[in-house]
């Protein structure tokens, strides 16, 4: 591995990102692993951006371009919120991100996920792939760790779940692809939005539910070592 | 040093084009179209697949859109262009219906402003990374037309993109006649349908299928078809010559 080229690669979230529609609104949910080539810049990012009161976004790719487009569309929002005068639609949310991503489709590496709630058609989720696709759906996820999901939410999603029930599947699912993706890890930050507002949870990687091959962590070899022996069964 | 590659392109060579856009590879693309002419107007089929790369990522995009009141436009390659068509496309009846003079653009019109566009674009070396078909009825006199990236255009009984266009088409060419009933024509894209099922790796088994007349048009909802393995030699393909393969 040629270390020099590595540490002065641009930034690149790998990135596993989740937006997930549920009974009355959205759970979005991110890793928080931005590194750079092999590096991990930062351990404990936040790749859920607040566009308005309402909207937020999930950042994949190039960590530089994402949060540029960002924040013009927040800035862009902004502007829009004050002229409607009242809270933007996620719809015109997402549509402002598209047209900067197509626009700039030659230019920019970053595939986004839109999610909010807003009074007329309650939670919805956009994905904006890299091209500049605008594409509504249930449920969506992007970065390099949702090449791991595709079979896990094939399997697991249902409709009409619970805000508890979607908030599971998405921790557990960010959880899984961490598991086996190396550009994501770290904590999983995740955003509910409904029609009562927002709430932010944070999932410290060491509370997460351990998976195939990992152990229980320990604070030292010592302390296993001085543990007392097993007893010896009893038939 | 040797830094990684960039994805922009060295700024100096481009000059002044540096900044305008241009298309260079696709990203998310739908799979073939296949059309054809019955006999009360159009029919045409395509899946709801959107592929990224290899990965079938996206199941449920609709490939096909009504146009004005006689139009029906499908469409594969980058979803994003077919995106951007349509916006080009929702200014260009609003203008037409504007002029409020009772007179409406029928699908010729609009195949030829596709054709323009797509060449255009394509002289500018920044192509809309799309094959269309457009097909419509107007004024009793049924149309049916494709365009490609660079601008190729033509007319006929039955048109096909991508794949459909090496594995549909022979099918047409064999059976399809004038005066189709729906059932036929139904049947004679089903079959196409089934065969770029088996044969084409970025097909999926979710499609719809669209029909415009002089009447309107409507599209179906999305529905799967059944698909056949039982074939002996399916189940025992060495039987013939135990070890082989």
């Amino acid at each position: 591995m040629d270390l020099n080229m590595d540490l002065n690669a641009p930034h690149s979230m790998g990135t596993t990102i989740i937006g997930v529609t549920y009974n009355g609104g959205v759970v979005l949910g991110a890793d928080s692993r931005t590194s750079t080539g092999m590096y991990v810049a930062n351990r404990a990012s936040d790749k859920i951006t607040q566009l308005t009161d309402n909207v937020y976004v999930c950042r994949s790719g190039s960590a530089a371009d994402s949060q540029l487009v960002s924040d013009y569309v927040r800035y862009f929002l902004h502007q829009h919120t004050i002229q409607l005068g009242q809270p933007a639609t996620v719809k015109v949310a997402a549509n402002l991100i598209r047209l900067l991503s197509y626009s700039n489709k030659n230019m920019l590496e970053t595939g986004l996920i839109v999610g909010g709630w807003d009074k007329y058609e309650g939670g919805k989720i956009y994905g904006i792939p890299l091209g500049g696709t605008l594409i509504e759906q249930p449920f969506a996820i992007g970065g390099s760790g949702s090449s791991y999901l595709y079979g896990f939410f094939d399997q697991a999603w249902k409709e009409g779940m619970t805000k508890d029930e979607a908030e599971q599947l998405v921790v557990k699912a960010v959880s899984l692809a961490i598991a086996r993706d190396g550009a994501s890890g770290g904590v999983v930050r995740t955003v509910v939005i409904n029609s009562e507002g927002v709430t932010r949870n944070f999932y410290p990687g060491d509370k997460l539910q351990l998976w195939h091959e990992e152990l229980e962590p320990q604070n030292s070899l010592l302390d296993i070592l001085n543990s007392p022996s097993p007893e010896p069964m009893n038939i | 040093m040797n830094f990684m590659a960039s994805k922009q392109p060295e700024n100096s060579l481009l000059g002044p084009e540096a900044d305008s856009q241009r298309t260079l590879y696709p990203y998310v693309t739908g799979t073939s179209v296949v059309a054809l002419k019955y006999k009360d107007g159009i029919l045409m089929a395509a899946d709801m697949g959107g592929s990224y790369g290899s990965t079938l990522r996206y199941k449920s995009v609709e490939r096909m859109k009504p146009i004005g009141k006689h139009s029906l436009l499908g469409a594969s390659g980058e979803i994003s262009d077919f995106q951007e068509i349509l916006h080009y496309l929702d200014e260009l009846i609003l203008y037409d219906n504007m002029w409020d003079d009772g007179n409406s653009l029928g699908p010729k019109e609009v195949h030829n402003y596709l054709t323009r566009v797509m060449y255009n674009r394509r002289n500018k070396f920044n192509p809309l990374w799309n094959s269309l078909v457009l097909g419509g009825v107007k004024n009793g006199q049924k149309y049916l037309g494709t365009v490609s990236m660079i601008g190729v255009n033509f007319e006929d009984n039955h048109v096909a993109t991508g794949f459909g266009n090496h594995l549909a088409r022979p099918i047409l060419r064999q059976e399809w006649h004038e005066n189709l009933s729906f059932e036929d024509g139904v049947r004679l894209l089903e079959k196409c349908m089934r065969v770029l099922l088996y044969r084409d790796r970025s097909a999926i088994n979710k499609l719809q299928i669209a029909k415009i007349t002089e009447e309107g048009m409507t599209i179906s909802q999305p529905y799967s078809l059944k698909t056949y393995w039982e074939f002996s030699a399916f189940a025992n393909p060495a039987q013939g010559a135990v070890g082989s393969w």
